[in-house]
């Protein structure tokens, strides 16, 4: 009479509906998230990226152009006005032009000039000193926390017999993971920077930030070591090495590769701590630059500016206005760019260490 | 390094050695005894591995080890070498394994050197993932050995001696990973002969490998006991057959019956090693 009623048609209605609701739920969670990181980031780069851009500078000199954003210190902003127009000037050229104004005026006998001119903080020159100190607060703490680090993780990983008390330390590495970083700024402060005597300096910053990064290191490590089979470590010992040669040769350069994973998140969050560092390694303006000390044994022993803790400052202790706005966005959106980019070495590398051990 | 106490050094060269005991080979030439184990006891924890082990392994023959899952075939193979120090919890608490008459438990020896002299091929052949040159020399390496000629010799002669010369020696550099899995086990098998052994120790060689590549290995087996002791743990029981001298069987962690191979699958004179052998068994 008609064809055979088909057996695979489809009968529950609301089931398949209930199906493609929850993928579209899951599906617009994950692009709610991306709509609003993409929103945070493309306001950040729409607005801080012209203040890098119109920054740059013709030289007379070697290399010929350079960015006053990114390379030379902050000043304060003056603004006024003068033969009818709106001028806007940094502080050493204000103060250049205040003088040959004046003694223009003398030399003319007319009576000297006055300036009205409204004045913005660091609203002017640029983020060089911050850019040096970040980086060189990342480069210390992330050596000091790798070190450390990788040393537990192979004690824990290698050394180690398991029991309650191996468990116990893991336990309390783990929980330090999850201490606010604003409490390590003050360990940091009452250790390093009082009890050692180190003041407001690179070394207690370096110990501050690597500290708090360590539980993320030492995890890590500890996983990447796992990982590596069992049958390389048996193999090596049975050739008649060491414990420590087999660890050295050939256990370590295969978990390199996923230590360095988690140095890369280390890295970001060094970067962008501001509250370790508040009390132990940063200062809100500092006019030398960290390589012009005294002595080179001081180097270790002065405070620098960083980008999170000057983005701090520029983003609540000055007014907010459309003088101030070009150095919040400028600083926020260079230091994304620093993050990036160290970040994307890190990976580069890791990409190259995993090429070359596979199995 | 080399000889870190006289007496786990000195007794452990061939010149020197005298058997400590002969025992009537097939032929009725004596066969002298290079690993001795007495009354051994072993256990994992409080749990008994092995019970009351008294075996001994003739110089440059084949032992196989056989026997069902979980019989204590490779514990005791792991004894010889002193890979079980490296699990927690594990002991000796009885009897002891005389190599060349030397207590290798006794606290003279030193569990480095004594791997130096038992190497071991594992089950899962585990090629480091290193070019194939690098894995060889790993065990010379570690030893301090760095003259290139005395490298690339040994590379050769153990490749030779591995039976992979050929296939491998112009893709000396590539890594090791690359090769199949019965070049990798014949591999890791020149790697072990490449610190020059007397004793190598093989946990199931074969278990992962083709028919073809598993004849390859047994083919070798046969080559290398011309120059070292060889103990294999097996599944397979023809293979045991094929390319041993001696068998021993195992059953709950004692030790059954140790014969001629030919007796045991031929005559055994237990009923459990002949239920085994001939497949009545579990």
């Amino acid at each position: 009479m008609s064809a055979p009623a088909n057996p695979f048609a489809p009968r529950h209605g609301s089931l398949r509906r209930a199906e493609t609701a929850v993928a579209w739920a899951f599906r617009s969670a994950t692009y709610f998230i991306l709509l609003c990181g993409g929103f945070v980031f493309g306001n950040i780069c729409l607005k801080g990226l012209p203040t890098v851009t119109g920054a740059f500078r013709g030289l007379d000199h070697f290399p010929y152009v350079t960015n006053t954003f990114l390379f030379e210190a902050p000043e304060s902003l003056y603004v006024f006005e003068h033969d009818g127009k709106k001028v806007e000037m940094g502080d050493a050229e204000y103060r250049a032009f205040r003088e040959a104004e004046t003694a223009r005026a003398a030399a003319e006998g007319l009576p000297a000039p006055k300036f009205k001119a409204k004045s913005y903080v660091y609203a002017s020159g640029g983020i060089w000193p911050c850019i040096v100190g970040t980086v060189l607060l990342v480069v210390g703490s992330m050596t000091i926390a790798l070190l450390l680090g990788v040393a537990s993780a192979i004690y824990l990983s290698e050394y180690a017999r398991e029991g309650p008390f191996v468990r116990f330390i893991r336990l309390a590495i783990l929980n330090l993971a999850g201490v606010p970083s604003i409490v390590f700024g003050l360990f940091g402060f009452a250790m390093f920077v009082l009890y050692f005597d180190w003041n407001v300096s690179l070394l207690a910053g370096w110990f501050t930030l690597a500290f708090m990064v360590l539980p993320v290191v030492i995890t890590a490590s500890e996983e990447a070591l796992k990982a590596v089979p069992r049958g390389f470590r048996e193999g090596s010992l049975a050739l008649g090495a060491t414990k420590w040669q087999t660890i050295r040769k050939n256990v370590l350069p295969y978990a390199l590769p996923g230590i360095l994973t988690s140095s890369i998140l280390g890295i970001a969050r060094v970067a962008g701590e501001t509250a370790p560092i508040m009390f132990t390694a940063a200062y809100v303006v500092r006019d030398k630059l960290p390589w012009e000390v005294e002595k080179f044994g001081d180097f270790v022993f002065q405070g620098v500016m960083a980008l999170p803790y000057h983005i701090y400052v520029v983003s609540s202790k000055i007014p907010q206005n459309e003088y101030t706005q070009r150095v919040q966005y400028g600083t926020a959106f260079v230091f994304l760019g620093i993050v990036a980019l160290i970040a994307g070495s890190s990976i580069l590398l890791r990409n190259k260490l995993r090429g070359r051990y596979q199995w | 390094m080399e000889t870190s106490s006289p007496a786990s050094a000195a007794p452990v060269t061939r010149s020197l050695a005298t058997p400590s005991k002969a025992s009537e080979g097939r032929d009725g030439a004596p066969e002298p005894t290079l690993i001795d184990i007495r009354a051994l006891d072993f256990y994992y924890g409080a749990k008994q591995a092995l019970f009351d082990i008294n075996l001994a392994i003739p110089d440059r023959r084949v032992t196989a080890f056989i026997g069902p899952s979980g019989c204590g075939k490779s514990t005791l193979l792991r004894c010889l070498n002193r890979m079980n120090d490296l699990i927690d919890g594990t002991a000796v608490k009885r009897g002891e394994v005389k190599i060349r008459d030397v207590d290798i438990y006794g606290p003279s020896v030193d569990p480095i050197e004594l791997r130096k002299r038992v190497g071991m091929v594992f089950q899962k052949s585990n090629p480091f993932p290193k070019s194939i040159y690098e894995n060889i020399i790993y065990g010379l390496r570690i030893q301090g050995v760095k003259s290139k000629t005395k490298l690339d010799e040994v590379v050769e002669r153990s490749l030779r001696g591995a039976a992979l010369w050929d296939e491998v020696k112009d893709r000396l550099h590539e890594s090791g990973l690359g090769l199949s899995g019965g070049q990798q086990q014949r591999l890791c098998i020149a790697r072990t002969i490449a610190v020059e052994p007397e004793v190598i120790l093989m946990d199931e060689p074969c278990s992962a490998l083709d028919p073809i590549a598993t004849a390859k290995v047994e083919e070798l087996i046969h080559e290398l006991k011309k120059q070292f002791t060889i103990i294999i743990v097996t599944h397979s029981m023809q293979q045991a057959a094929r390319c041993s001298d001696r068998t021993a069987f195992f059953y709950m962690g004692k030790l059954i019956e140790f014969d001629e191979t030919h007796n045991i699958f031929m005559n055994p004179k237990n009923p459990q090693t002949e239920a085994y052998v001939s497949g009545r068994f579990g």
